[in-house]
């Protein structure tokens, strides 16, 4: 770790303020206990970091690029630059954290690795890791997401993972979560569930969030090189659990010159009761273990969350941006379905670069804040549209269908 | 002493209960579950708040549990039916669920509520031991309820130890390293661990649960521990038969008691 901002860690316990800690059943108590221990310890050894960086730099393909969007920049009214995450091996920024957990799993002697997925990506990630290390993979996926991300489930397969349908609940990222928790409980030993994102119980929002900082930490030297600066004055990155907004965020949380802004799908509209957006509509709560805010029924209940995008799609968000949003530390805008397909054709046609669902909030996002022509602004490009496609030529298909019948 | 404890000072041994989720399989089903359970000589009972996402439950538990929330069970309905039916009944209750829904209840609301309508006890797996002792401990004393701790395979002997000396009533032995509903029978590991927990001479008394659903397993618990709590092999009973006296009735053939 070249740079760890003590203001973007949790305390021991895994609060950030009153967001975090772990709340488990006894069942999974050794397990998590053991990472609890291990984790600091290793990501500060040597060997880990040797091993770490050289996979970042040789396989996912880092540092990757900080690309000064000309022609977004002026439409946007200032200057935009993207971090090119896009462009690590898999497509997306959920390598990094993968790549980081597999080794920490080799490190703990484990043989099997577990993930949840939703937009694929995390599985993807999973797999591709698991290959690479020799080590058996289970992906848990919703059987509405595996619809939704066909190629991705194709890919898992190929790279010999074992896709496991899930049926329960809204047949989404919640529900995979579950029963990737439920697996690990029936089978304790010798086996690291890697999650996805900032979520869970402690210490997996602090493991992942650090893991994902290389993004920030790449930032900031990229910037000091090509504008002379070390911050730029916004970062902008879509948030579902949160873990490539926590990276992008990471180093300047609480700097007190950039303004952090993470988009969250708004689904059909915030008040629409057809949404995924956690911050606006969320109270605080418990969800996969840990404290934070989510959407729930006066009595507790978590409710289902609705967002086209499968990354985001998700009734809880990591505790870290619960507790950004409440102190202030970030603002977090609603995004719509709409708005983001609208996302993906601006920088498509733009840039010339076909964005993850997710990602594209991210970009429309850009419109909704107030920016100067001075201002420099670094959007995370977490992930490429490979995977959407076929959401995008439906969608597409009928908009065009509607103009033509008007 | 709250009457679980009463129970738990005069029988030692061979003790049984039941888990039921609360507004299942009808949403009025608590009494006369209750009603049957007493009748049929079962020692306390376990009242499952049903919770969207219980982590900790298989298939069984889950599948009861959104059908007891789209019968419309909640916290506030279940004091209702638990207002109505106090003093009618001896057997003990114990309320179990996971913590979120206490939360959103309201945590010293829930407790005052929880003793008032007649329980003896709450079992939240999802309440770790150091919050537990943070911020509850003072809570399960003020309203005299019994915080019900549980123990797996792979739970440390310091652990244990640990949780006995903050149990006050018994310790919950979760029977394999899984979710509840898996229903194979016990093996030498099983025996291995009770002998385990056994030689620990623990003060608490010890309740297997996880698994429990036939005779064999049922005469182990007993052979190897205090007692044995059966769950998921209720609740298909409760579902599989037309009232809960004979989903009761059934049940206790599978357990060989009757
Ligand atoms: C490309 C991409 N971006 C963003 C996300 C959302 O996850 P997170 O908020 O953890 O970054 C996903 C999740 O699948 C994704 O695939």
């Amino acid at each position: 770790m070249t740079h760890l901002n003590p203001k973007a860690l949790p305390n021991e316990r895994g609060y950030y303020g009153p967001f975090g800690g772990a709340y488990i059943p006894e069942m999974l108590y050794p397990n998590v206990e053991e990472l609890k221990t291990n984790y600091i310890p290793i990501l500060e050894s040597e060997k880990f970091q040797k091993d770490f960086h050289k996979l970042l730099k040789d396989y996912v393909g880092r540092p990757t690029p900080l690309y000064l969007a000309g022609n977004l920049s002026e439409m946007v009214g200032a200057k935009i630059y993207l971090k090119r995450e896009d462009l690590c091996h898999t497509g997306a920024h959920k390598l990094n954290n993968v790549v980081g957990q597999a080794l920490m799993a080799k490190h703990l002697g484990k043989k099997r690795i577990i993930a949840e997925t939703g937009a694929g990506q995390h599985g993807v990630a999973s797999a591709t890791v698991c290959a690479l290390l020799r080590l058996p993979c289970t992906v848990f996926m919703g059987s509405k997401d595996m619809a939704r991300q066909k190629p991705n489930v194709m890919r898992m397969r190929m790279l010999g993972a074992e896709v496991i349908p899930v049926e329960s609940g809204s047949k989404s990222l919640k529900d995979a979560t579950n029963e990737a928790i439920r697996y690990w409980i029936n089978n304790p030993s010798e086996t690291h569930y890697i999650i996805g994102s900032t979520i869970g119980p402690h210490p997996y929002p602090d493991l992942v969030a650090r893991l994902q900082s290389v993004i920030s930490d790449e930032i900031a030297e990229q910037l000091q090189r090509q504008e002379g600066i070390d911050a730029p004055t916004h970062v902008v990155a879509c948030a579902g659990g949160g873990s490539n907004a926590a990276g992008a965020f990471f180093r300047f949380i609480g700097n007190g010159k950039t303004i952090l802004v993470g988009a969250e799908a708004a689904g059909e509209g915030v008040d629409s009761g057809l949404t995924a957006a956690t911050i606006a509509k969320g109270t605080p709560g418990i969800i996969h273990g840990c404290k934070t805010l989510l959407m729930q029924t006066l009595d507790g209940q978590v409710e289902e969350a609705h967002s086209i995008s499968a990354g985001l799609d998700y009734p809880g968000i990591g505790p870290m941006h619960a507790w950004l949003a409440k102190e202030n530390l970030a603002q977090f805008v609603p995004v719509t379905d709409k708005e983001a397909m609208e996302g993906v054709k601006t920088l498509t046609r733009a840039e010339g670069i076909i964005p993850a669902l997710e990602t594209a909030h991210a970009i429309t996002a850009l419109f909704k804040i107030n920016l100067k022509k001075e201002d420099i602004v670094v959007v995370n490009l977490s992930g490429r549209g490979d995977k959407d496609l076929d959401t995008y030529q439906e969608y597409f298909k009928n908009e065009e269908a509607q103009l033509n019948a008007v | 002493m709250n009457p679980l404890q009463t129970l738990l000072a005069r029988k030692k041994k061979n003790l049984l209960s039941l888990f039921f989720t609360a507004g299942f399989p009808y949403l009025e089903s608590a009494e006369d579950i209750i009603a049957a359970a007493e009748e049929a000589g079962v020692d306390f009972l376990e009242v499952g708040m049903p919770y969207s996402d219980p982590l900790a439950d298989g298939p069984v538990i889950q599948q009861s549990s959104t059908k007891a929330i789209a019968n419309g069970m909640t916290i506030p309905l279940l004091f209702e039916q638990m207002a109505k039916i106090r003093g009618k009944y001896e057997i003990p209750l114990l309320l179990m669920g996971y913590l979120n829904p206490v939360l959103q209840y309201g945590t010293e609301k829930f407790f005052e509520k929880a003793a008032e309508n007649g329980a003896s006890g709450i079992i939240l797996p999802d309440l770790p031991m150091d919050e537990y002792q943070e911020e509850y401990e003072q809570l399960f004393q003020k309203y005299n309820l019994s915080m019900i701790f549980l123990v797996t395979p792979q739970t440390s002997d310091e652990r244990i130890k640990k949780i006995d000396s903050l149990s006050n009533a018994f310790i919950y032995v979760v029977s394999s390293a899984a979710t509840t509903g898996k229903q194979q029978d016990f093996g030498q590991a099983q025996q291995d661990y009770f002998k385990r927990l056994q030689a620990m001479n623990l003060k608490s008394p010890m309740i297997a649960g996880f698994g429990i659903h036939n005779h064999q397993t049922l005469q182990q618990a007993w052979e190897g521990l205090n007692g044995a709590i059966c769950g998921s092999a209720f609740l298909k009973k409760l579902e599989q038969n037309p009232t809960p006296k004979d989903a009761m009735a059934m049940l206790m053939k599978d357990l060989g008691l009757q």
